[in-house]
């Protein structure tokens, strides 16, 4: 019997029973489509990341005083660690590190900040006047603050998005002016939005002003928490970090064995962290999906059993009239791979369905790989074989004349 | 009926012509044959040493009580069993030692069953069950529609082809089957209890069916039954008792199915009834 023919058959026979079948088929569809939604969830995260880090800037340092971690003990923010950046440290990076751009310095608070009857809660970030070309965050109305707001430690400032709409609902908050504790600001832009970052916090809800303002008049301290520095190019990035260690540990007089009691951190390597979880995210997911596939198959294996053992008499008949074993082994074994693979393809529409809703129904970024489409069909023809083959087996072990007998 | 007879002749002429050069003196020949099951503890022997020869177009009916050996005998001459001691050569071949698979291809190409429950797939058509043989011979699909065809139309079943099991009569689900165990042009036809599931009417024409297969054909058919009326219808009647054969012998005033139709009355003909 060629090929071709055991394919008939097999089709036929399945067929003859459409409603167990697509039930059958259910089971495999489930878990096809179940690890191309996963995947395609994971994936699409990673893409997301992937697309805020490049907006952010591949070329972006970020210094932080105090260490990560100090011999096993982290620093609160009174102890003398988180105190150990200062202006003039950042001057030196400016001035002695070749590969260095610009350079933005930064303190923050949060504060009660008051507009009229309206207040609110937020962040108060004292930034240079460099700050938005470092981070590739433009101004939507007005203009941020100038380099001699900065020297003169001007009263202005520029609110995020999020601010602007809380406290100047419809109006223009150009020019207005905001308390924040008993300081008051000039606004003289706002930010574009930028929505949220990779912790999901909003980046919007957010006041940028002078950082000599914030520093002196509105915190009264003289070390600098941290800052935002750009290398001169992407490439130059590996090297400028190296490069500022080597002159804040010289102007910390730090020996050798000592160490950094500051921070360097490259926004490359919290992209691959990023990356890296949610890679783990997407296979945990797919895993989970996985199992689902597999439980498809052994549905399979079951309604194939209980195929073979019903139509025994069937068996016996082909047999009789002249199926060889293999013939009957192929047809069962193509029976259950139809089974499998046509559940495959249909979950395929179904995980590409789902795939499309997810972004619109829950608002999270999506992406269909090539390799998990390739990836399911490949393993629901697996599953089908595998799950197939013992009931196929068990099929063509039959005898005839028993079989015929079967009632 | 008429036209039916025609095409039985027909296709008869065409089946004598490819097996008239086999000038095999046996077309069966059983050589002491044992066979022994082994049930649990308890060895049965259900064939003790039987030998048998039946020439081409003969027409030989099988006889005997149940536990006789007779069914026994019946999966050994179709192939479907091996007998675990003596030779059996079926049209110039020795398959008593043959294989698994070689004997699906013998049984395939040289034996056509008909059987007491039909045996046919449910919920297939007509036309497919009578091409099933076929598909496992490779015959080219157009080749199988066509046989299956003219193979139906040759046993009365022609405007028949689509109805599924369920919807024939038995004595129409034997015509199938028949019909099936004809399309490959087997040299044997092997049919067991034939009529045991048919009201005597319909066993008469299922009869008629096989005498004109077996005058006009020239094919050799043995049947296996319990009914003495039925055996016959044979030329020769072979009977079993305690698994060796006790009685072999011609039918001297042997049955015409033919004839007897004729005299049938026709009584309410459920097969028109059917649908």
């Amino acid at each position: 019997m060629n090929f071709a023919n055991i394919i008939r058959v097999a089709f036929r026979a399945l067929a003859r029973n459409k409603m167990r079948s697509a039930l059958t088929m259910l089971g495999v569809i489930i878990g096809v489509a179940a690890v191309i939604a996963m995947v395609s969830i994971g994936q699409g995260a990673q893409a997301s990341v992937a697309e805020q880090i490049a907006s952010v800037g591949t070329n972006i340092l970020f210094v932080r005083a105090g260490s990560q971690n100090m011999g096993g003990v982290r620093t609160g923010s009174d102890d003398s660690g988180m105190r150990s950046l200062n202006a003039e440290d950042l001057d030196a990076i400016r001035r002695d590190v070749p590969t260095v751009a610009m350079v933005s310095p930064g303190v923050m608070s949060r504060a009660q900040i008051v507009y009229g009857n309206q207040n609110w809660n937020t962040q108060i970030q004292g930034v240079g006047a460099q700050f938005p070309e470092i981070r590739k965050w433009l101004v939507q109305t007005g203009s941020f603050f100038t380099e001699s707001d900065e020297r003169s430690s001007a009263r202005v400032c520029v609110i995020g998005q999020t601010v602007a709409d809380i406290l100047f609902p419809g109006g223009d908050p150009i020019g207005q002016t905001i308390r924040v504790r008993e300081l008051t600001f000039r606004v003289v832009g706002v930010m574009a939005k930028r929505g949220q970052d990779q912790m999901g916090r909003d980046q919007d809800d957010v006041v940028f002003a002078p950082f000599s303002t914030v520093q002196k008049k509105l915190l009264a301290i003289t070390h600098v928490q941290s800052a935002y520095v750009s290398a001169i190019s992407p490439e130059a990035t590996r090297t400028a970090e190296e490069q500022i260690a080597d002159v804040l540990r010289a102007r910390h007089k730090l020996a050798p064995n000592q160490d950094n009691d500051f921070t360097v951190r490259n926004m490359t390597d919290v992209a691959e962290a990023a990356d890296e979880t949610n890679r783990i995210m997407t296979m945990l997911l797919a895993s989970i999906a996985s199992v689902s596939l597999l439980v498809g198959g052994i549905g399979i294996m079951n309604i194939m059993l209980v195929s073979v053992t019903e139509r025994t008499r069937e068996i016996g008949i082909r047999m009789a009239i002249g199926a060889r074993s293999s013939a009957v082994r192929t047809q069962f074994l193509i029976e259950s791979i139809v089974l499998s693979l046509t559940g495959g393809i249909i979950g395929i529409g179904l995980g590409l369905g789902v795939s499309l809703l997810i972004p619109r129904m829950l608002g999270w970024p999506t992406l269909v790989s090539v390799a998990s489409v390739v990836g399911s069909v490949v393993f629901s023809a697996a599953v089908g074989i595998f799950f197939g083959y013992y009931p196929a087996r068990k099929a063509a072990a039959l005898d005839p004349i028993d079989a015929l007998r079967y009632e | 009926m008429t036209v039916e007879t025609e095409q039985i002749v027909r296709s008869a002429e065409e089946r004598s012509s490819d097996t008239e050069h086999d000038e095999g003196p046996s077309l069966i020949e059983l050589d002491h044959i044992h066979k022994t099951y082994v049930m649990g503890d308890v060895n049965v022997h259900a064939l003790r040493g039987v030998s048998l020869k039946v020439s081409p177009g003969e027409f030989v009916a099988i006889m005997g009580a149940s536990g006789s050996g007779k069914s026994t005998m019946m999966n050994l001459i179709g192939c479907l069993d091996r007998p675990s001691k003596g030779r059996y050569v079926l049209d110039g071949v020795d398959v008593s030692s043959l294989s698994k698979d070689a004997r699906a291809d013998i049984r395939n190409r040289k034996v056509g069953f008909v059987f007491q429950g039909f045996n046919l797939l449910s919920r297939t058509s007509a036309l497919e069950n009578v091409e099933l043989p076929m598909l496992y011979a490779n015959v080219s699909s157009e080749d199988r529609h066509r046989i299956a065809r003219e193979a139906l139309h040759a046993v009365g079943l022609a405007g028949r082809e689509a109805n599924h099991p369920n919807q024939l009569s038995g004595g129409q689900q034997q015509r199938v089957a028949i019909a099936r165990s004809l399309v490959n042009n087997p040299v044997l036809i092997l049919a067991d209890e034939p009529t045991g599931n048919l009201d005597s009417r319909t066993a008469v024409e299922v009869m008629d069916i096989f005498q004109r297969l077996n005058q006009e054909s020239g094919i050799t058919i043995v049947l296996v039954t319990h009914e003495h009326d039925i055996a016959e219808y044979a030329k020769r009647v072979v009977i079993f008792k305690d698994g060796k054969i006790s009685k072999d012998y011609p039918v001297s005033v042997r049955r015409n199915a033919a004839e007897e139709l004729k005299n049938l009355p026709v009584l309410v003909d459920d097969e028109d009834d059917e649908e």
